[in-house]
């Protein structure tokens, strides 16, 4: 390698690439809180995309919640039945669900299904020269595309949270009420004994980073998409690799801040 | 609107490039262009695929930043300026690309009005009708105005892209590439249009194509680049009528009715 070249890049060319990248992320990341309040606001985008992002999400979030309540709570049950415990699934299954389960499977689903199509549909109007035709018509495309998606998923993820968590307390109320004929009021009753207010803001706040999270990653990783159709496809897998990843640091992080409140 | 024909004040420049320089990495584009487009003009920009030519309208629309030289559009430096600096040039000039970049999930209305109402939120709804109707009334296409991009053709597609950048009125268009992947006679459709939209909306036009008849119809200038270089400019006769090998040899390898 000649000299001259050696002196193209400052460390190596994966490490400054990979600090090239952290800095535009971090760009992106920031240009969001500069744009967020500023007018012109995309109102009606934001109301779609609300749509498209949360409701459309419902029979999934619905299914996926159910069974993992009804599965967590058939899997619990033999455990707890060996010290003869099986009344404290109620509490067992609402902490876990309410605490971990409920944010992470809500935010997991969505990092597939609501990540990969923002990664794809952005990557692929950036390709097919979509975004520089709103730039070169005075319309700014981070504001339209980027701002209203983002804003979207972190208010839908935190609602969508909260069904997740009702829908999972139902599987597993089915499977209580089978085994033990429990009621319904006792089963909530108990359920919510072990739950304290911090325990669901947190659970909130856990839907708020999420959906955050899998907004930006999506759109970081569609606005930056290159090379044609093949671009496309690797913008929308990474918008779910990075998502879920960033999603599990997150997950670590929120549960130590919160136990260092608990105390 | 009445056509008129064109008339080109040669004292009036409305973009002036000045020895601009722009490399990829290690592939160097462009090498020290220099081109005027005087108000009323159409330049054409002809030149072998991938010798910069869209590199180029992409500086002067701002899309892209070069590394050495300047851009000058209606008397603004475009590499200077910023965010609403910007934003108010562009809306003085007018980007058909090369593929139309229609809005896929909007309707042919909705991609006409969107640069508008963003733009001109004062507009009352029947304002907005009204231009959406003129423009489209002028690329010849009102019965399209709700379909989708994919129910539309390649032609049609195109005089909807230009209809789009003709709502805000622009003093500018910047063609990318507009016949490219059009049939014959569809070609010689928007070659008039692009000729009835420089009269109607007194436009001046940077054209880039690699499509001779196009440069024959539309350009009141031809220029030519290669190897990253203006290496003739002039009239369409001025500019193949020269001795040079590399024009002649462009020149032969375009059929021309």
């Amino acid at each position: 390698m000649s000299l001259k070249q050696t002196r193209e890049f400052v460390i190596t060319k994966g490490v400054d690439e990979y600090f090239i990248n952290l800095y535009s992320a971090a760009k992106f990341v920031l240009r969001f809180f500069n744009e967020v309040l500023r007018p012109p606001y995309e109102g009606k985008e934001i109301i779609k995309q609300c749509y498209e992002i949360g409701y459309k999400s419902f029979p999934l979030i619905s299914l996926t919640g159910f069974i993992t309540g009804l599965v967590f709570t058939k899997q619990s049950r033999p455990s707890l039945a060996e010290f003869g415990a099986t009344s404290w699934l109620p509490s067992l299954v609402a902490i876990a669900i309410i605490k971990a389960l409920a944010p992470l499977v809500t935010a997991l689903i969505a990092a597939g299904k609501v990540g990969s199509n923002i990664g794809a549909e952005i990557g692929s109007m950036r390709v097919t020269e979509q975004i520089d035709a709103m730039e070169v018509s005075a319309v700014n495309p981070y504001k339209f595309l980027v701002v209203s998606r983002v804003l979207a998923t972190t208010f839908m993820i935190p609602i969508l949270t909260c069904y997740t968590g009702f829908v999972a307390m139902m599987g597993a109320y089915l499977n209580v009420q089978t085994n033990e004929m429990t009621s319904f009021v006792s089963f909530f009753e108990q359920a919510f004994e072990k739950i304290s207010f911090l325990d669901i803001f947190s659970s909130l706040t856990k839907g708020i980073v999420y959906g955050f999270t899998i907004g930006i990653v999506g759109c970081y990783k569609g606005y930056n998409a290159t090379q044609g159709t093949e671009g496309v496809g690797k913008a929308a897998n990474a918008s779910v690799v990075m998502s879920m990843f960033l999603i599990f640091v997150e997950e670590i992080l929120i549960v130590q801040i919160t136990n260092s409140i608990r105390g | 609107m009445e056509n008129q024909p064109h008339v080109i004040d040669y004292n009036q420049p409305v973009i002036t490039v000045r020895d601009l320089y722009k490399s990829f990495g290690n592939n160097h584009v462009l090498k020290g262009v220099d081109l005027d487009l005087y108000k009323g003009e159409n330049v054409v920009v002809l030149g072998r695929s991938g010798t910069g030519k869209s590199v180029l309208i992409k500086i002067i629309s701002g899309l892209l930043k070069q590394d050495k030289g300047t851009a000058n559009v209606l008397g603004e430096e475009v590499a200077k300026l910023g965010g609403k600096q910007l934003q108010e040039l562009r809306l003085k000039i007018g980007f058909s690309f090369q593929n139309s970049a229609l809005y896929d999930s909007m309707t042919v209305r909705e991609n006409l009005e969107f640069p508008l109402v963003r733009n001109q939120r004062q507009l009352k709804r029947k304002e907005i009708n009204e231009s959406v109707e003129r423009v489209l009334n002028a690329v010849g296409l009102s019965q399209t105005i709700n379909q989708m991009p994919s129910e539309l053709s390649g032609g049609q597609r195109k005089r909807i892209g230009i209809a789009r950048t003709l709502i805000l009125r622009p003093e500018i268009m910047l063609y990318d590439e507009p016949t490219a992947g059009l049939d014959p006679i569809t070609c010689i459709e928007i070659n008039n249009l692009m000729n009835r939209v420089q009269e109607t909306f007194k436009t001046s036009s940077i054209i880039i194509t690699h499509d001779l008849t196009c440069a024959k119809a539309t350009g009141d200038r031809v220029a030519m680049l290669l190897e990253g270089k203006f290496i003739k400019q002039g009239t369409f006769d001025e500019v193949f009528n020269s001795d040079d090998e590399r024009i002649k040899s462009f020149y032969n390898y375009n059929f021309i009715k």
